[in-house]
């Protein structure tokens, strides 16, 4: 066989073999369209304005994180080194520690604050996962796909929010009451609020907007009349860690505050 | 060929014990799977059909929630229209499990024959808990 002849066989070889293995990776696989709901909600970039005056009596971010950990099956864990979190209580120390003055009033050194995933424009997690298990979706959501999450935890690393938690135990025994519509996560895997994406897709407001008795405002950043849009253009607004240039989608108001603060 | 007689008989036992799962099974037949679609959902159906033909659904359906997943996670796409042109959402909570609820009888028992261990039930159906094939 000349060099000619040779190389004719092979790329006839090749050819042929990439044929057959694509038609049986076809086989039996029918042609289906899938599509979203037509009741979904939609953005260019989902965001959200914590009025924080809305959240100064002990009960008003217990009330909203437990609502949202309920639907989501978020499971309920005493020792803080095991516990899951998708949205919690913090101090101002810990929300805005950038922020802290010795000359800061006291009134706005008290207040609570709800906290969770920030949803960033420029999410550091995403870029540190290396199985592509957290990505940024086109609507501006951080979110994650469990299947494909190896439990490595760069992604807490990464996050300068702490919004990611692990699970190091099986969640499930600490479930009181499971929410049969969604699942649960595993042994093994990191979990974070997901903008209750599920619920924008049928069209639904995330739980704890609902939750919160008009103290969480969410629209479309982009959208200038959005309800977000309005809120931003009325009140003074700070975001936790902006000089990191994460580029966080929460907005905090911090409005009349307990003294008119 | 010195120790002949006991080269020769341990090579037989040898061999005797490779073959004796296929001799204890000669004759015996195969004993199928059965899957049961006796629920309440599935009996509720006057015509009684799944998303897609029962021969597709029975060789593809690991490869269909695998497209289901894709979809709904990556691209939001959450209704699934068939080739029969039905609209289902592409959940397994909300579309496969309410039909077949009874887990042990239709999952699980080719599952179980096939030797095959999924770990849906690690994360999804959790109200009935954790799988059982493990």
């Amino acid at each position: 066989m000349n060099r000619r002849d040779f190389i004719k066989t092979i790329t006839a070889f090749g050819i042929s073999s990439a044929a057959v293995y694509g038609g049986l990776n076809h086989i039996g696989t029918q042609a289906a369209l899938m599509e979203k709901n037509s009741a979904a909600q939609q953005a260019k970039r989902w965001g959200m304005v914590i009025d924080v005056s809305k959240f100064q009596n002990a009960e008003d971010i217990k009330r909203v994180a437990a609502a949202c950990h309920r639907y989501h099956n978020v499971p309920d864990i005493d020792d803080p080194a095991h516990e899951i979190k998708w949205i919690w209580q913090e101090d101002f120390e810990h929300t805005f520690a950038e922020l802290e003055s010795e000359y800061l009033s006291e009134t706005i050194k008290q207040l609570d604050f709800p906290v969770l995933c920030n949803h960033c424009d420029n999410p550091p997690c995403v870029r540190v996962c290396p199985t592509q298990a957290t990505f940024k979706q086109e609507d501006g959501i951080v979110t994650m796909d469990y299947h494909r999450c190896i439990g490595c935890r760069f992604c807490m690393a990464a996050c300068p929010f702490g919004a990611r938690s692990f699970n190091f135990v099986d969640p499930r025994p600490f479930i009181d009451e499971v929410n049969p519509e969604l699942a649960t996560r595993t042994i093994g895997v990191v979990e974070k609020c997901n903008f209750c994406a599920e619920r924008l897709a049928q069209g639904l407001d995330p739980v704890c907007v609902e939750a919160s008795h008009g103290g969480i405002i969410f629209g479309d950043l982009e959208d200038p009349a959005s309800p977000v849009r309005k809120v931003l253009n009325e009140n003074f607004f700070i975001r936790r860690k902006v000089e990191l240039g994460t580029g966080p989608g929460i907005y905090y108001v911090i409005k009349g505050g307990k003294a008119g603060a | 060929m010195y120790n002949s007689k006991k080269i020769i008989t341990g090579i037989i036992i040898f061999i005797f014990i490779i073959i004796a799962p296929f001799l204890l099974n000669i004759g015996k037949a195969d004993v199928l799977p059965e899957l049961s679609l006796d629920t309440p959902a599935i009996d509720q159906m006057a015509d009684k059909h799944c998303v897609e033909a029962a021969e597709f659904m029975r060789a593809e359906h690991p490869r269909l929630l695998d497209d289901w997943r894709d979809q709904a996670v990556r691209e939001g796409n959450t209704i699934y229209i068939s080739t029969s042109g039905e609209e289902y959402e592409m959940s397994l909570e909300n579309s496969c499990i309410k039909c077949h609820s009874n887990r042990e009888q239709f999952c699980d028992a080719c599952h179980t024959y096939t030797a095959v261990q999924p770990y849906c039930w690690d994360c999804h159906d959790a109200a009935k808990g954790a799988g059982t094939a493990k």
